[in-house]
C-alpha cells in the first residue's frame, strides 16, 4: 500500500516542473505542455485522495472531468496559437505584444 | 521493500526525470515525444491509486488526442524552431531563466514541507473511512461503480461537461477558420 504522502510529493514535483515550463519557456506550445503537466499533477492528487472515498467516488469522477477540461483547453489553445502564428509569424510570447494589426 | 513500492518508485522516477528532460531540451519535437513518456508514466501512477479507468482514459485522451494535436500545431508553426536554435546561448546554465527556477523551487519547497507536516494529522474523513474499511480495494469493480455514479449522483456535472466540451470544440473550429469565408 503506497501512502498518501508519496503521491502528494510526486505530484508536487510534476507541478513545479510544469510551473517552470510555463514561466521560462519562449515557445507557446511548450507553455501549453507545462499547463498540461500541472493539470496532470492535479489529477494525480484527485485520484490519490479518491482512494479513500468509496461511497461517493468523488476523486475519480472529478479526475475524469479534469481530463475532459484539459482536452478542451488544449483544443482552444492550439486554435489560438495557429491564429496568432498566422498573424505574427511567431509564437514567442515576448514578441506578441500588439493588439492591432 | 515490496514489489509494489518498487514499481511505484520506478514509475515516479520515470515521470519526474523525463519531465525534467522535457523542460531542458531545446528541440520541441523531442520535448513533445518526452511528454508521451511522462503521460504514460502518470497513467501508471494512477494505477497505483487503484484508478484503472482513469489510467485508460488518460492514455486514450492524452496520448491519442492531445499529443497528436500538439504535434500538429508544432508542425504547422515550426519556423519558430530555427529562431530558437539560433538564439541559443552558449552558457551552460542560461541566466535569464533563474527567476523561474527560483520560483519553481520555492513553490516545491513550500508544497513538500506542508505535505510532510500535514501527514501527521490527516483530515477526519480519511481516518474514518480507514477505520470503517471503506477504502477502494484492488478487488473492487471500479468501472461498474463509476458508471452508476456518472448516471445517478453526478449526472448534472456530466451533462454540463458534455455541453462545455461541445462549446469548446465549436469555438476552436470557429477560431481556426480562414478569415474570408464566414
Amino acid at each position: 500500500m503506497i501512502s498518501l504522502t508519496h503521491f502528494l510529493v510526486v505530484s508536487a514535483c510534476i507541478f513545479c516542473i510544469g510551473l517552470y515550463a510555463v514561466l521560462a519557456k519562449r515557445n507557446t506550445i511548450m507553455i501549453l505542455v507545462g499547463i498540461e503537466l500541472m493539470i496532470n499533477a492535479a489529477i494525480l492528487n484527485f485520484v490519490a485522495f479518491g482512494k479513500y472515498d468509496k461511497i461517493n467516488y468523488g476523486g475519480q469522477v472529478f479526475a475524469l472531468f479534469a481530463i475532459v477540461l484539459a482536452a478542451a483547453s488544449v483544443a482552444v489553445g492550439l486554435a489560438l496559437i495557429l491564429n496568432v502564428y498566422r498573424h505574427f509569424k511567431t509564437i514567442n510570447p515576448q514578441d506578441i505584444h500588439e493588439l492591432k494589426d | 521493500m515490496t514489489i509494489e513500492s518498487l514499481l511505484f518508485y520506478a514509475f515516479a522516477c520515470m515521470a519526474i526525470v523525463s519531465a525534467l528532460l522535457l523542460v531542458n531540451i531545446r528541440n520541441t519535437a523531442r520535448a513533445l515525444f518526452l511528454l508521451f513518456i511522462v503521460l504514460f508514466a502518470m497513467a501508471g501512477l494512477y494505477l497505483f491509486a487503484l484508478a484503472d479507468f482513469i489510467a485508460i482514459t488518460q492514455i486514450l485522451v492524452y496520448v491519442g488526442g492531445v499529443l497528436i494535436l500538439l504535434i500538429f500545431a508544432f508542425m504547422l508553426s515550426n519556423k519558430e524552431l530555427l529562431n530558437d536554435l539560433q538564439s541559443t546561448s552558449k552558457h551552460f546554465i542560461s541566466l535569464p531563466n533563474w527567476q523561474a527556477l527560483v520560483l519553481a523551487f520555492a513553490f516545491l519547497g513550500v508544497m513538500v514541507y506542508s505535505y510532510i507536516s500535514w501527514s501527521q494529522h490527516m483530515p477526519q474523513w480519511i481516518a474514518q473511512s480507514e477505520a470503517k474499511g471503506s477504502i477502494i480495494l484492488p478487488t473492487d469493480n471500479n468501472i461498474k461503480a463509476l458508471g452508476f455514479k456518472f448516471m445517478t449522483q453526478y449526472v448534472l456535472p456530466f451533462e454540463i461537461i458534455s455541453v462545455f466540451l461541445m462549446m469548446a470544440l465549436i469555438g476552436a473550429a470557429h477560431v481556426s477558420r480562414k478569415e474570408d469565408d464566414i
